[in-house]
């Protein structure tokens, strides 16, 4: 038998695509909240590291300077907008969903896509400057703490760009097959005329 | 456990026949069956990943019970060749037969990670979780059920990779299932490597599983189910589940900076001017040895109430049951669970006595630590107070439960004079400690494991395990347990060290070296006490099938057939009262089950 | 080494401090016994009384029981008695400094992957300048041959001399891991962490010859990772001070003492 939705396992579960009424939310909800609480705290561990060893040397940056002058400022500031930029876009793709626009949707999220690739290419000229100079992480714990966090971060940005991939092609055929689930109740059930 | 069911083909996500309306659970099932590699392997089903959890970490424990045995050798009798068992695992490991120190640390190392990485939080979370909750609730399945497989398929390659590193060059992790730096990042094996990547995995597998656990319960549970209505075994692991999702992370975290040290070169846990064997260390230096131990210990204290939160949730299904009368003090049972919950994040600096720190810090993690004994005490009150009028069956699993009260008494009553810094002085890291933690997580926990395999096996297979052989493996596995950690508190007091190679170095350890020959022998009387156990299990698949409802019981998964079909559940399912309605006056039956509508 | 101050409970003590550990630990274990002799009792009697028997059922209502609260409450007060009562005044003592750091004999201790390396100030009370920078396999303090102050500085390998009857301080560092001083008689224990100096002090009370073990898993060695404690009389301490003090002729720094097994 032809496997036509993946995804047929789950209706036999509760509130995967209507909200609990006590909750209010369906279940993907909560645990994106809850991955999102654990993620706090594994990020909320690699910044007391950094404020730990930070504040226990006796000059930061070990070798001397200012930490100003080792990173580029300008092309970080970039990158900060490049970020924040993708949350934009990433909520207007969600937006275009909840008012059924499937073709606006694709754009935006293709957009988030997009300005992650732009995010990790700036990331790219910043490592390799570091590495002709010889910095690598070993150099002294300065480096070390730039580059985990950084490339740690790096590793989330990959991952969204993997997920956000899948929902962009594979992933928005549910658009025909489980439309409420996949606008995330609740929006207007009359999509099937907007079926892309 | 994998018995065929009876009920005819349980089949799921076949394909677009599924729709709301459908009844699922049907017995008459669906007209296909699964492949065996979508039904066995790579199931999305709760009650088929929570077999798999638990047959694995059965397995894991076996191992690391195993490894134990091996350095029980060395203690009771140190340098002395052990015959073809040291010929068969080499000469690296055993030269002439005769254990190298390297080897008893790998030992000791991985008994400690295997064992409650490997072993008990699986078994405890994965296993008894994934099989009951849902059904507990009245729910089909998780709320993610290929999240669920997904973290059944990291926890097995964790596992596995574990056990690999005993196979690479210079042998598996040596640095204590601790592995505090810098030891560990100097000590230059393969292994160690191993031992962080696999625990990356095993971390990942607890996070997923956390996720899962907290979303069906909050938003799964049947009509009619409040909180307040459910067993207390859900509110137990429901509270398990938040520990590992806001505990875990860290340790992933400092997995993480530890690996950077070994593969990078960084210094994240490396001091300035380290000199190891005469050579100035070739790093930047500038990191902190005990940055690690308060990551570690930020998960690790959290990961005790892990191991024991489960256990109580089982315990106290089994003792509602079989006293059959109601929980003594439910809800302040899961008051008190949530409070040690709260607590178990604010005492993990007790490790960590010895390492320097101030009267400050220390006084408030003494008395941090005083507070969380209290709910320890309320828990075992509300047990003992439960046994007062009930009219007690000494079933097997009644048995294993009852015997987890005074074991698990021990336990925590040792923990005193290790929370309190003055005679943590003379306590910290002697085998008190390990009479201690032993306590509470191998006669304790282990045994409520056991209540709840010998419990819940009627529903996982249709066959009751052999009462005879089930009584047979708690007496001698009693026996024994105290045998092993009741003379290591002497050997505590007397001022032996943990993780002697070969404890006669030293008077003190001479003194008491007749117990270490007392706990070995008991050890090795253990494994034979399993003996029956395994056989039970497996032959008890061959006898008749039980009856449905075998131990009378009121909570939900009863409702369910035995084994539940794909679903669960014939029609979903409805509460109507609090889950421990036994010997309710007026009731025809003694037991009044919370899915019965009044009649 | 007297064997039978050893055996299956607390070895002798002979710190002034460590009565006071043993007190406490005494009250915990009475305490301990009593809660537990008592929860057993009950819990026994639960057992006998209330088993399954044609005729009997269990009751549905909870009992009222008043004297757990009691019970409940006499555990905190009894926590709140160790705690502030007995565990905190010894810890801050112990946490503190001697009385009179003048008098005291300062020791500096490096440990090592499986040694003790003990230096002592010598005759002119003054350390010699050390320095990780300098350690090597026959230097394993990283001491400066040129700094006058160490001329007369002693130094030994695994044999700690103290005298009786004076407060000790041991200033504490290890090398390269995590080790622990460990001296169970005198009921001294504190980590030596790569990168800190932590002080510990102690008073002996007695002479005797008693070891001193390494409580934190440092290695394949840690478990030989052993010293001998000698805690002399005033006499024999200064006795040896004198034998071990190096002659005035040695340019290099004295050679370390060998162990005496």
């Amino acid at each position: 038998m032809a496997e036509a939705s993946p995804y047929a396992a789950d209706a036999l579960i509760p509130h995967t695509v209507e909200p609990h009424p006590v909750t209010g939310i369906p279940n993907g909800k909560l645990g994106i909240w809850l991955f999102l609480a654990s993620e706090v705290m594994l990020f909320g561990a690699l910044f007391s590291t950094y404020v730990v060893i930070r504040t226990t040397a006796p000059h930061w940056p070990p070798e001397g300077g200012l930490s100003s002058e080792i990173l580029n400022v300008p092309l970080a500031t970039v990158n900060t907008a490049v970020l924040i930029t993708s949350s934009i876009t990433m909520v207007l793709s969600w937006a275009s969903l909840k008012m059924q626009n499937l073709p606006r949707f694709r754009l935006w999220l293709g957009s988030t896509i997009a300005l992650a690739f732009v995010f990790l290419v700036i990331k790219y000229f910043e490592y390799t400057h570091k590495f002709e100079l010889g910095h690598y992480p070993s150099h002294d714990n300065f480096y070390a703490v730039y580059f985990t966090l950084t490339g740690l971060h790096g590793v989330h940005v990959i991952g969204g760009i993997i997920v956000n991939t899948f929902l962009l092609t594979a992933g928005s055929r549910m658009w025909a097959t489980e439309p409420e689930r996949w606008c995330s109740w609740p929006c207007s059930v009359s999509r099937r005329s907007r079926s892309g | 456990m994998t018995a065929p069911t009876t009920h005819g083909a349980t089949t799921h996500a076949g394909g677009n026949e599924h729709s709301h309306d459908q009844d699922h659970g049907h017995e008459h099932a669906h007209g296909h069956e699964l492949p065996f590699w979508r039904k066995y392997i790579f199931s999305v089903d709760h009650k088929m990943i929570g077999l798999q959890y638990g047959l694995t970490a059965l397995v894991f424990l076996l191992v690391g019970f195993s490894l134990m045995m091996l350095m029980r050798w060395q203690l009771a009798y140190p340098g002395r060749p052990l015959g073809w068992v040291g010929k068969l695992l080499g000469e690296n490991a055993m030269p002439g037969g005769v254990m190298a120190p390297e080897f008893y640390n790998q030992l000791g190392a991985m008994h400690g990670t295997i064992m409650v990485f490997m072993g008990i939080v699986p078994l405890a979370v994965g296993a008894f979780g994934n099989y009951v909750v849902p059904l507990q609730i009245g729910a089909p399945d998780m709320a993610f059920p290929r999240l669920n497989m997904a973290s059944y398929w990291a926890f097995l390659p964790g596992g596995l990779l574990m056990i690999y590193s005993f196979f690479m060059p210079g042998g598996a992790a040596q640095s204590g299932w601790t592995n505090y730096p810098p030891l560990s990042v100097l000590t230059q094996v393969p292994g160690q490597t191993m031992w962080l990547f696999a625990m990356v995995l095993l971390i990942t597998s607890s996070l997923l599983g956390s996720i899962n656990f907290i979303v069906t319960i909050v938003q799964l549970r049947a009509k009619g189910l409040g909180f307040w209505r459910l067993p207390f075994f859900v509110h137990a692991q429901f509270v398990t589940s938040f520990l590992l999702l806001l505990a875990f992370p860290p340790l992933e975290a400092a997995a993480v900076l530890q690996l950077m040290d070994r593969l990078a070169g960084t210094s994240f846990f490396l001091p300035t001017g380290l000199v190891v064997s005469g050579e100035q260390l070739k790093v930047a230096g500038g990191g902190s040895p005990l940055l690690w131990q308060h990551l570690f210990w930020f998960l690790a204290h959290p990961e005790v109430y892990v191991l024991i939160l489960p256990a109580m949730g089982i315990v106290a299904e089994v003792i509602a049951n079989n006293t059959r009368k109601p929980l003594w003090g439910y809800r302040l049972l899961v008051y008190s669970v949530i409070f040690l919950g709260f607590m178990s994040f604010v005492v993990w600096a007790h490790h960590m006595f010895m390492t320097g720190m101030g009267t400050t810090m220390s006084t408030f993690f003494q008395t941090t630590t005083m507070i969380i004994s209290i709910p320890s005490v309320i828990i075992l009150t509300c047990f003992l107070m439960s046994l007062y009028g009930g009219a007690i069956r000494f079933t097997t699993p009644m048995l294993f439960a009852t015997a987890f009260l005074p074991m698990f008494a021990i336990g925590g009553l040792t923990g005193l004079p290790l929370g309190l810094t003055a005679s943590d002085i003379y306590l910290h890291d002697t085998f008190y400690v390990i009479g201690h933690f032993h306590y509470v997580v191998a006669p304790g926990t282990i045994f409520a494991l056991f209540a709840g395999i010998y419990y819940w096996y009627p529903k996982a297979t249709g066959k009751q395990m052999d009462p005879t052989l089930g009584k047979i493996h708690f007496w001698l596995s009693f026996l024994c347990m105290n045998g092993i950690f009741m003379p290591m508190f002497f050997q505590g007091m007397a001022g032996l060290s943990r993780r002697l190679y070969d404890p006669t170095i030293y008077a003190h350890g001479r003194a008491i070296q007749s117990l270490n020959v007392v706990i070995s022998w008991s050890a090795w009387g253990l494994f034979l006490a399993q003996l029956p156990f395994i056989w039970n299990f497996f032959s008890s698949l061959a006898r008749a099938r039980a009856v449905e409802n075998p131990w009378s019981a009121t909570t939900l998964e009863w409702a369910a057939p035995s084994p539940p079909t794909h679903g669960n559940f014939p029609t979903p399912p409805v509460v109507y009262r609090e889950p421990y309605e036994y010997s309710v006056p007026g009731q025809t039956s003694d037991f009044h089950p919370q899915f019965a509508g009044e009649a | 080494m007297d064997e039978t101050k050893y055996g299956f409970w607390l070895p002798v003590d002979v710190s002034s401090h460590g009565a006071q550990i043993d007190n406490l630990m005494a009250v915990v274990h009475w305490f301990m016994l009593l809660l537990f002799v008592g929860w057993g009792i009950f819990f026994v009697y639960c057992l006998v009384k209330f088993r399954a028997r044609p005729g009997h059922v269990a009751t549905y209502n909870p009992v009222k029981a008043v004297f757990t609260k009691y019970i409940e409450a006499a555990v905190v007060v009894v926590e709140v008695f160790l705690l502030f009562g007995l565990s905190t005044p010894v810890w801050f003592k112990y946490k503190g400094r001697p009385a009179s750091e003048k008098d005291a004999v300062v020791v500096q201790l490096v440990a090592e992957q499986f040694a003790w390396n003990f230096h002592y100030a010598g005759k002119d009370g003054k350390f010699g300048k050390s320095s990780t920078a300098t350690m090597s396999g026959d230097n394993p303090l990283g001491l400066d041959p040129d700094d006058p102050a160490g001329k007369d500085d002693i130094t030994t390998v695994n044999q700690f001399h103290v005298p009786v009857n004076k407060d000790v301080i041991v200033e504490l560092s290890s090398k390269d891991v995590i080790h622990s001083f460990n001296i169970p008689v005198l009921r001294v224990k504190q980590d030596a962490i790569p990168g800190t100096r932590i002080p510990v002090w102690f008073h002996a009370t007695q002479p005797g010859h008693f070891e001193l073990a390494c409580a934190q898993l440092c290695g394949l060695g840690h478990y030989r990772m052993r010293a001998d404690v000698l805690i002399d009389t005033p006499e024999d301490y200064a006795k040896w001070e004198k034998e071990n003090a190096p002659t005035p002729s040695e340019e290099q720094p004295p050679t370390a003492q060998q162990p005496a097994k």
